[in-house]
């Protein structure tokens, strides 16, 4: 992003009013009798189609836990702030959750950009902290839980399928962050693993509009399918531009993004988003007992929490709300409030076998998840699942982190491919 | 076939500098008053196209009349309110602008919020040599083609340019010669606020409208601009011809981030050249 003066005048103006405006609540609002939740999503900006969803599922998931009759005689009550899409936000509104409301997690963090920013600060600051995001693996510390999935559960099945299914050349656009390069280093892994060849990778920084060039060169590259790692709401304009050139019926696309976040196949018209082939976590169409209920239980709630409309439900708010579970789990095991303690009652195998997305399992070696990966066909913005992979264990974070033996270890791997 | 398909990215790529630029080729490059705004009133135009588009309006009819007559009618109420104090003043004007500037952002950011919108326009493709190209892109190619022949024709051949043109150049003998100067003024930031909302109601589609989009276009076009140089029509089809070239030829042989940093690399390299812009030095003796 350039940051020119205006930008950071704008940006400075923003953060300013935000922290006076948040820091005139009263204290008293937030008694003692009441455990404080934290949410750091983006409502607004770039990210906003994303953020949203994540921000209202933390609230809808404090309020189950106070219906289920709150948590150690205690009432659970969500603090949510707003990042505006804006890593500075992120940095002061983290420091400002965890020291001025001393809330006793943190669920936030969307790109992986912006959990860079706060899980140092939560760290310091000995916040437990929850990111709930699909990522491309590797956050190795003791602090923090990553309840989504990375490239090692969802790419290893996405790739092999779609090359199947279309052939072997593949063509790679990707977001210009440490998410973009990392998932497409995978990409090309899994490719040539599986006797395909990636014909190029192209890097688009989150705010490039204009695909027409990229467009262009794709088509005479000749690949049999696009493998698409673009975030956020200007890359949308990809598949808008990619239907408009009429060709979305000669190149197919995959993506390990598409339909993640929340409301892209609702900005995306059927026809520009029909047949992308997608493999998350979690899809609202899965087949379960625990995901039916988990849906009439939104609906029933959605003029509550979800500003009257029915919300896309997606692995990244489904993750947030599973997130939220996981550590209420983890404190009534505990049964204290204490950071280690809790820590410690999550990383005693501990396993839930009801959640919307299957059973989960969380990994106390990696802090990371072992839940169920579906892989699904968008028609008419409804995922179709075409196929199951139950039970997939983080292994790509697995090859590089172990907190059971480096309890102290605090880092982001970037894993060796 | 491939190159062929190059050469239509390079004229989009130059017609959407044509577009983005000429407003304030006629604002600045005519009038000296730096518009520092130029970006938001582009943004004003994309969001003329989604609210009409929201109210039901015909997209085509949004985009092509709407959008340049709702920020026209703006920019005539800004030169009335604000800008007319200002004239000669260059200095000020930039933080007057400015201030302008931030204040349409945050207004707007208030009124429909700091977020992504869609417009969703299709012209269908073209097949050209088995490579598929976007109808739209034509069509932006075809209106920048047509408002540079429009603008060159009102300033040369009708009266109207003429006083206008005439009034630029010294209004104090203009205002002898029985034309009121201040309306002439009026009269011709409106109509470069006109095109910057047309301009930004074309590009809307592409780019998608957010409260900031003006801030990737404001330096694009006063780089296109002040590369230019004084004349106004051969300038902007010099400098977006060159920059556009320079940036799409750099992104077909690597990525868009490089094709923007070609863009402004060339732009600093002429302006240590020519320092009064292209047509500073040649052509000098065109509109």
């Amino acid at each position: 992003m350039t940051m020119n003066r205006r930008d950071f005048l704008a940006t400075a103006g923003r953060g300013a009013a935000a922290l006076t405006m948040t820091s005139m609540l009263p204290l008293a609002a937030m008694g003692a009798d009441e455990i404080l939740v934290g949410g750091l999503h983006d409502e607004t900006g770039g990210l906003d189609f994303a953020g949203a969803p994540m921000q209202q599922m933390v609230r809808f998931a404090c309020d189950e836990i106070n219906e289920k009759g709150g948590l150690l005689g205690k009432q659970v009550k969500a603090v949510t702030a707003d990042t505006g899409s804006n890593m500075q936000l992120y940095q002061s509104l983290a420091q400002q959750v965890a020291l001025r409301d001393k809330v006793n997690v943190v669920m936030g963090g969307i790109t992986s950009a912006s959990r860079e920013v706060i899980r140092p600060v939560l760290h310091r600051f000995n916040t437990l902290y929850f990111y709930n995001t699909l990522y491309e693996g590797g956050v190795c510390d003791r602090n923090c839980f990553c309840t989504g999935t990375t490239p090692a559960q969802t790419v290893e099945k996405l790739v092999p399928y779609v090359m199947k299914k279309w052939g072997k050349k593949v063509y790679t656009i990707a977001a210009d962050y440490n998410y973009g390069q990392i998932t497409s280093a995978w990409v090309k892994r899994y490719v040539e693993a599986n006797g395909g060849q990636v014909l190029s990778t192209d890097f688009f920084p989150l705010d490039v509009t204009n695909f027409g060039p990229t467009i262009e060169k794709i088509q005479s590259a000749k690949p049999d399918l696009v493998m698409s790692v673009l975030v956020g709401a200007s890359h949308l304009g990809f598949y808008r531009q990619w239907a408009s050139a009429g060709l979305k019926k000669q190149i197919p696309i995959a993506s390990t993004t598409f339909g993640a976040g929340g409301t892209e196949p609702i900005l995306i018209t059927p026809e520009e988003s029909n047949g992308i082939i997608s493999c998350y976590g979690y899809y609202p169409t899965i087949e379960s007992a625990a995901n039916k209920a988990f849906i009439a239980k939104v609906e029933s709630k959605v003029d509550k929490f979800f500003g009257g409309k029915m919300p896309l439900l997606t692995e990244l708010s489904v993750c947030t709300y599973e997130g939220c579970m996981m550590w209420a789990a983890g404190v009534k095991k505990a049964g204290s409030l204490d950071r280690m303690k809790i820590i410690e009652a999550l990383e005693s195998n501990i396993s839930f076998d009801d959640f919307p997305s299957g059973k989960v399992t969380i990994d106390p070696k990696t802090h990371h998840v072992t839940r169920n990966v579906y892989l699904a066909d968008l028609e008419e913005r409804k995922f179709i699942i075409l196929e199951t992979y139950p039970q997939q264990p983080p292994a790509d974070t697995q090859a590089v982190c172990d907190l059971v033996k480096n309890p102290n270890d605090n880092q982001h791997y970037q894993i060796k491919l | 076939m491939f190159s062929l398909v190059v050469m239509i990215e390079v004229l989009r790529a130059a017609a959407g500098l044509v577009l983005i630029s000429t407003g304030l080729m006629i604002i600045f490059g005519m009038m000296r008053v730096i518009n520092i705004a130029h970006g938001e009133f582009l943004m004003l135009g994309g969001y003329t196209v989604v609210m009409a588009g929201k109210a039901g309006v015909n997209p085509w009819l949004a985009m092509l009349v709407l959008a340049p007559l709702v920020v026209g009618l703006f920019g005539v109420l800004v030169e009335r309110l604000f800008i007319r104090f200002f004239y000669g003043r260059m200095i000020d004007t930039l933080l007057a602008t400015w201030g302008l500037s931030l204040f349409l952002m945050g207004m707007v950011t208030v009124l429909f919020g700091n977020t992504v919108t869609g417009v969703s326009v299709s012209l269908g493709s073209v097949d050209v040599g088995g490579l598929r190209v976007s109808g739209y892109s034509f069509f932006l190619i075809a209106v920048a083609a047509i408002i540079l022949i429009a603008t060159y024709l009102v300033l040369r051949h009708t009266k109207l340019g003429l006083v206008a043109r005439g009034t630029m150049q010294n209004p104090g003998m203009a205002a002898a010669l029985k034309i009121n100067p201040s309306v002439v003024y009026m009269a011709t930031f409106g109509i470069g606020s006109a095109l910057t909302g047309l301009a930004g109601a074309l590009l809307a589609p592409i780019t998608g409208v957010v409260p900031t989009m003006g801030v990737a276009f404001v330096a694009q076009a006063f780089i296109t601009v002040i590369a230019g140089g004084p004349a106004i029509i051969t300038g902007t089809i010099s400098a977006a011809g060159l920059l556009g070239s320079v940036s799409q030829l750099t992104t077909f042989a690597t990525t868009p981030v490089v094709g923007d940093v070609a863009l402004l690399f060339v732009a600093v390299v002429l302006l240590r050249i020519l320092p009064n812009g292209i047509t500073g030095k040649f052509f000098r003796r065109s509109i």
